[in-house]
C-alpha cells in the first residue's frame, strides 16, 4: 500500500464548514455521477453528491450532448459494433467488458423513456435512442437524482480525499464557493465521477474537467491506465467553443488562398488539419451536406450553430476559420485503473464511472468520443454506484473511525511560496496545446517537455494557496500538471503508434506493445506495464 | 463568452447565478453582475435556463465582444437558443426533434 496516513493532518471540523455523514459520496453531478448516485440509492445507501459547478448543466454531456453506444441486443449487431471499432482501439480492448457495457447500456436508455426523455422516433415509429440532447438529459438526471433521496451539493467543488488508518477512503472534503465555506463528508465509499481533463482549452462545457479527480485520487495512491491515448482534439470554429466534429464530415477545407487542403478530412485526415494549422489558417464549408441533412443538422444540433448564426456565417455556403481543441483525456480513453466488475480503483472503497476512469476496456487506444464515453459514463456510474454501496455495507458502522487529510499541493498550512493557478495553468498548456508536442509526439520533445513539467511540479508541491479563490486555481492547476506528466510519461513509453497515440519517431504499430501502459505517482511518476485485460481476466479465471 | 443581461428584462430570480457551471456571476441584491467573465467558458447554458431571455452569450470564446442590445432585442437573438431546443411553451415539439440517428454512419 503506498496510502500509509503517516505524516497526515488528523480530521477536526472547524468553524466555516458544515460536515456531513454518507455510506456515498459521489464526486461529480455529470451523466456517470449522477447514475453513480441513483443507483448507490437503490441499493439503500445515504448518499452526497458534490459538484463543482450546478450538477445539470455542469459537465461535458451537459453542455454538448452525446450519442450513445446504444445497440439492439440482436448478436450479429452487438457483434458488428464490437469489431467495427477493435482496428481503430488498436486491439487494446476487452470484448467482456464491451458485452457488459452494451447491455448495460440498453438498459439504461431505456429506463430514460420511462422518465420520460422525450427520444425521437423515426418514420416507421420506431424510437431511436442512440443520441443524448445534453441539457435536456442532465435535467432529468438532477430530477432523478433528488427523487432518489440523494443530497446534492452544488458548487461545492472536492479539494481532497480523506482516509482512514489502513487507507480506506473515508471521504472528501472541499469548498463551497457561493457560501465561502468548506465542506466535509464523512463517507464509507466514494465515488470519482468527475470527468476527465481538458485543460481549460474551452471545448464546450469543459473548462470545469481539469483532471481534479485524479489529483486527489492519485494523493491516495490510485493508478491510471492508458494515459498515452489523451490527446484528442476536436475541430471548431477558430473564435468558438463548439468542438463537434461529427458535421465536418460534410466539409471541405481550404487553406488562405481557397485550395483545398489534400487529404484533410474529420476522420481519419485530421492531422492534415493539424499540419496545416501550423503553416497558416485553415478553414472549413459544410459544402457537401445537402438541403435534407442541413435540416437534420439543424434540428439535432441546434448548439452547433450557434456560433454561425450569431456571426451571421452561413457555414454551409461560406468559409469559417477553424482550430483543433485539445479535449485530453474527455475525449482521450485514460483514466483511473479499474480493478474490478464493480469499478473499483486500486484504492479501497474508492470508484471510479464516467471519464475520471479509464476507457480502454471498451475503446482500448482509440477516442471514446462519439458513443462510447456516453454508453461508459451510464454502465460504470450504474456499477461503481451499486459497488461503493455494497463496500460502504459490507465496512458497517464506522463511528470512532479517524480520517486523515490526503491533499498535497497548496494543501499545507500557507507557510509556502505564494501558489498561482492561472500562471501554472498557463505553463501547463503551453507542454500540451502544441500539435508538434501532443499530437505529434517523439522522444525527444517528450522529453524536454517532462523535464519543464518536472520543474514545475517540484515548485507547485511546495507552494500553498494564499486565499480559497486560489486555491481552486490552484488545485485545478496541479491536477493539470499532475495529468500532463502521466501522459508524457506514459506516451514515452509506448515506442509506437497505436489508436490515437502518435509517434514520429515509431510512426508504426508494433507487436511488442500489445499491452496496457499503467502510470501514477506525484513528486515521482512511474509507469509499468500490463498484459491485456482479457488475457488478465482469463488468467484469473483459471 | 457572456456579455449581457438585460436590466429590463431580468426579473433577479438568480437562476444564471445558480447555473452557471464555472459560477461566473455574482448575486446582488437586485440584478446578479457578470463578475468573472474570463472565466466564462461559452457553453450557453445560463442563456437557455433565464426564463425571461435576458442574457446573451456571444459566440466569442476568447475575447470580450461589444454587443447593441437593442439590435439583439430587434432580432430576436435573446432566447434564440431556448426556442430552438425547444425549452418554451410554444416549441415544445422540439425537444424531440433529434434526428440524429439520420446523419450517423455518413
Ligand atoms: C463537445 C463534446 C462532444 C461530445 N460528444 C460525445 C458523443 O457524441 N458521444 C460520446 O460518447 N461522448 C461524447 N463526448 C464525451 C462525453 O461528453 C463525456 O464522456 C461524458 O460527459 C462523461 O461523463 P462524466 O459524467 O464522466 O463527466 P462530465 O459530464 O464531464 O461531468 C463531470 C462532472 O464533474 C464535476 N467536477 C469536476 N471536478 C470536480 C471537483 N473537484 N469536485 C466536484 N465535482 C467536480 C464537473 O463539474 C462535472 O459536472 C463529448 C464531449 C465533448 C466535450
Ligand atoms: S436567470 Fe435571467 S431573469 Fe433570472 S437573474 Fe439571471 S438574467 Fe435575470
Ligand atoms: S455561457 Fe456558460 S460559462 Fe458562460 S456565463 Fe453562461 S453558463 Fe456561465
Amino acid at each position: 500500500m503506498t496510502n500509509s496516513s503517516g505524516g497526515a493532518e488528523k480530521l477536526s471540523s472547524s468553524a466555516g464548514s458544515i460536515v456531513f455523514d454518507a455510506d456515498v459520496l459521489v464526486l461529480g453531478g455529470g451523466p456517470a455521477g449522477t447514475w453513480a448516485a441513483i443507483s448507490a440509492a437503490r441499493h439503500g445507501a445515504r448518499v452526497v453528491l458534490a459538484d463543482k459547478g450546478f450538477c445539470g448543466t455542469s459537465g461535458a454531456t451537459a453542455a454538448a450532448g452525446t450519442s450513445v453506444w446504444y445497440v439492439d441486443p440482436a448478436p450479429e449487431r452487438r457483434e458488428a459494433a464490437m469489431a467495427s471499432r477493435e482496428k481503430l482501439g488498436g486491439y487494446l480492448q476487452d470484448r467482456r467488458w464491451m458485452a457488459r457495457v452494451l447491455d448495460r447500456t440498453y438498459v439504461q436508455s431505456n429506463q430514460l423513456a420511462d422518465w420520460g426523455y422525450p427520444y425521437p422516433a423515426d418514420d416507421d415509429g420506431k424510437p431511436q435512442r442512440n443520441s443524448l440532447q445534453g441539457p435536456e438529459y442532465m435535467r432529468l438526471m438532477r430530477k432523478r437524482t433528488k427523487q432518489a433521496g440523494v443530497t446534492i451539493l452544488d458548487h461545492s467543488p472536492a479539494l481532497e480525499l480523506l482516509v482512514d488508518g489502513s487507507g480506506v477512503v473515508a471521504g472528501a472534503a472541499g469548498l463551497r464557493r457561493q457560501k465561502g465555506d468548506r465542506w466535509v463528508v464523512n463517507a464509507k465509499a466514494v465515488v470519482i465521477a468527475t470527468g476527465g481533463c481538458a485543460f481549460l482549452s474551452k471545448t464546450l462545457g469543459s473548462n470545469v474537467l481539469t483532471g481534479d479527480g485524479y489529483l486527489l485520487a492519485a494523493e491516495a495512491g490510485a493508478e491510471f491506465t492508458s494515459m498515452e491515448f489523451s490527446n484528442a482534439y476536436a475541430i471548431s470554429p477558430a473564435f468558438g467553443s463548439v468542438t463537434k466534429t461529427l458535421f465536418y464530415s460534410w466539409a471541405s477545407f481550404t487553406d488562405q488562398r481557397g485550395s483545398v487542403i489534400p487529404g484533410a478530412s474529420s476522420k481519419g485526415g485530421r492531422s492534415v488539419i493539424a499540419r496545416a494549422l501550423r503553416q497558416g489558417p485553415v478553414y472549413a464549408q459544410l459544402d457537401q451536406a445537402d438541403a435534407e441533412t442541413q435540416r437534420h443538422m439543424r434540428a439535432s444540433q441546434p448548439n452547433f450553430f450557434l456560433p454561425f448564426d450569431r456571426t451571421g456565417i452561413d457555414p454551409f455556403a461560406q468559409r469559417f476559420p477553424i482550430t483543433l481543441r485539445l479535449e485530453g483525456t474527455v475525449r482521450g480513453t485514460g483514466g483511473l485503473r479499474i480493478v474490478d466488475d464493480s469499478c473499483a480503483t486500486t484504492v479501497p472503497g474508492l470508484y471510479a464511472a464516467g471519464d475520471a476512469a479509464t476507457r480502454e476496456l471498451i475503446c482500448g487506444g482509440f477516442t471514446g468520443g462519439g458513443s462510447h464515453n456516453a454508453a461508459w459514463a451510464m454502465s460504470s456510474g450504474y456499477w461503481a454506484g451499486e459497488g461503493a454501496a455494497e463496500f460502504a455495507r459490507q465496512l458497517g458502522t464506522t463511528i470512532g473511525r479517524q480520517a486523515f487529510r490526503r491533499g498535497t499541493v497548496g494543501l499545507h498550512d500557507r507557510s509556502g511560496p505564494p501558489l498561482h493557478g492561472g500562471a501554472l495553468a498557463r505553463s501547463v498548456q503551453d507542454e500540451v496545446f502544441p500539435y508538434e508536442l501532443n499530437y505529434f509526439r517523439e522522444a525527444g520533445r517528450l522529453g524536454d517537455s517532462l523535464r519543464r513539467l518536472d520543474g514545475l511540479w517540484s515548485e507547485a508541491s511546495r507552494a500553498d494557496a494564499p486565499d480559497d479563490q486560489e486555491l481552486l486555481r490552484g488545485r485545478e492547476a496541479a491536477a493539470m500538471l499532475a495529468t500532463a506528466r502521466w501522459m508524457y510519461r506514459s506516451a514515452l513509453a509506448r515506442q509506437e503508434s497505436r489508436g490515437m497515440h502518435r509517434r514520429d519517431d515509431y510512426p508504426e504499430p508494433d507487436d511488442r506493445y500489445l499491452h496496457l501502459v499503467t502510470t501514477g505517482g506525484l513528486d515521482d511518476v512511474w509507469t509499468s506495464t500490463r498484459p491485456l485485460a482479457s488475457a488478465h481476466y482469463s488468467e484469473a479465471a483459471e | 463568452m457572456i456579455e449581457v443581461i438585460d436590466t429590463e428584462r431580468c426579473t433577479a430570480c438568480d437562476i444564471c447565478v445558480n447555473v452557471c457551471p464555472t459560477n461566473v456571476f455574482d448575486k446582488t441584491d437586485g440584478i446578479p453582475v457578470i463578475a468573472r467573465q474570463g472565466d466564462c467558458q461559452t457553453c450557453f447554458l445560463c442563456e437557455l435556463y433565464c426564463p425571461e431571455d435576458a442574457l446573451f452569450v456571444s459566440p466569442f470564446a476568447e475575447a470580450p465582444q461589444a454587443v447593441d442590445v437593442a439590435a439583439l432585442k430587434e432580432a430576436a437573438v435573446l432566447g434564440s437558443y431556448r426556442r430552438a431546443v425547444g425549452w418554451t411553451d410554444e416549441n415544445r415539439h422540439l425537444r424531440a426533434a433529434d434526428r440524429s440517428y439520420r446523419l450517423f454512419g455518413h
